[in-house]
């Protein structure tokens, strides 16, 4: 998802008898939904995965930032321009949540920032694929927001108190960022052979990508079965992926658009669609560095922490003369 | 690598008169600039009305190990409510 394969302790989950008394009673505060506060106690496994996943998707909302800026000064209308806009920064804003939600857990936002920009850390492998024509901005806005609010919604339970509080904000948002999508795509469909011929292309190129941001299938993964245990997981890849594609199929009819997939067909039998894996062999080469824009991304972000770095300081050193004149003064 | 601004909590009061209510946080160099971030970040929806911002080390937090010893012995003073009172429907408006 936002944060796509995040590696827990890796040692699966601890059944009681092997829980110290404080791993346990931290469990049952879990199983009883009761939330885990920054100054509480908590397992050395469930501090680092959250900051791990919790930065990936702080990560995941700043890059992608980049693939939707690159259409606003291009956009159609003025209006299509003020509403791309205030996407993209909405976007900054659930980055900025998410890096407090980090912060809590003892890791400071230059600690985080500077593990993105040397590839340490990563993000949404989707971001690493290019917006090609204005129609992309419609395919990103219903269908990558649109997963994105598939993983997000169950994360408003999440056990930790301020991630939970960080989702519930975010996700007040993200529905505006899916119909704004929605719409583009709407407009773009019923229009001129051109443009309906952009938007099913779009689709095209967007769905399996969009399939991908789930991660593989992790059912046998022990890294899942303890962030489950944890409540920091929520649903498992498959059952994420498997409610996306049922909600997303008639979407795509209404617009009169037709999902790349041969094999899509309902099933009765599980009350959901039949569809075909996206090519995991792509995934993994995306998530190793190789995609199409992998090396954009980063560069792009470092060249704005770089350039950044003489208003940051220019802000602080002032900040801190008018701080001492006051002293001085007083 | 230079150095961090500190980081600021925000708290924001609503359209309804409410009590400022805490939002998050964000950093910034000084209480002006925090106050303008916190504007552009957590009042895009209308959300507020007036902003406070508190630098994140000047709040002094209770302890969570202190909860039993803090909050236990308001449980059993179940007489603070009004609704321990059983007053007669007679009486009226209460
Ligand atoms: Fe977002
Ligand atoms: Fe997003
Ligand atoms: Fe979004």
């Amino acid at each position: 998802m936002y944060a796509q394969m995040v590696k827990s302790t890796g040692e699966g989950v601890k059944s009681r008898d092997e829980m110290s008394p404080e791993e346990a009673a931290f469990q049952d505060r879990i199983d009883q939904d009761i939330k885990i506060e920054p100054k509480d106690w908590m397992p050395e496994g469930y501090r680092k995965t959250l900051i791990r996943q919790i930065g990936q998707h702080a990560h995941s909302e700043i890059v992608g930032q980049l693939p939707e800026g690159n259409w606003i000064t291009r956009a159609p209308t003025l209006e299509r321009k003020a509403i791309l806009l205030a996407k993209v920064q909405d976007e900054a804003g659930h980055g900025l949540y998410l890096y407090c939600a980090a912060e809590t857990l003892g890791v400071s936002r230059d600690e985080l920032t500077e593990d993105l920009l040397s590839g340490r850390m990563k993000y949404s492998s989707i971001f690493n694929y290019p917006t090609l024509n204005w129609a992309d901005m419609g395919a990103v806005g219903w269908l990558v927001d649109g997963a994105a609010i598939m993983n997000q919604v169950p994360l408003q339970r999440t056990s930790f108190g301020p991630y939970s509080r960080a989702m519930i904000r975010i996700c007040k948002e993200e529905s505006f960022h899916q119909r704004q999508g929605y719409d583009i795509m709407m407009k773009m469909a019923q229009g001129t052979e051109a443009q309906k011929k952009m938007a099913q292309d779009a689709l095209n190129r967007t769905w399996y990508p969009a399939l991908m941001m789930f991660g593989p299938s992790d059912k046998d993964s022990v890294h899942s079965a303890q962030s489950l245990a944890w409540k920091i997981k929520i649903d498992t890849n498959d059952e994420l992926r498997q409610r996306f594609v049922d909600q997303t199929v008639p979407q795509a009819e209404y617009l009169g658009l037709t999902i790349p997939d041969e094999n899509l067909k309902w099933n009765d039998e599980k009350g959901g669609y039949d569809f075909s894996q996206p090519d995991w062999e792509e995934f993994f080469d995306v998530v190793r560095g190789n995609g199409p824009c992998n090396v954009d991304r980063l560069a792009a972000r470092n060249k704005a922490w770089d350039d950044g770095a003489w208003v940051r300081d220019g802000l602080l050193a002032h900040a801190e003369k008018r701080a001492a004149r006051k002293t001085a003064a007083e | 690598m230079s150095k961090e601004w500190p980081l600021w909590e925000i708290f924001i009061r609503g359209q309804h008169g409410l009590s400022h209510r805490h939002v998050g946080s964000l950093h910034a160099p000084d209480a002006e600039m925090a106050i303008k971030n916190a504007r552009d970040v957590y009042t895009r929806r209308n959300e507020g009305q007036s902003i406070w911002v508190v630098e994140a080390k000047h709040i002094s937090a209770s302890n969570p190990s202190d909860k039993g010893p803090m909050y236990e012995p308001s449980e059993s003073k179940v007489y603070r409510h009004p609704t321990f009172f059983d007053i007669p429907e007679d009486v009226g408006a209460m």
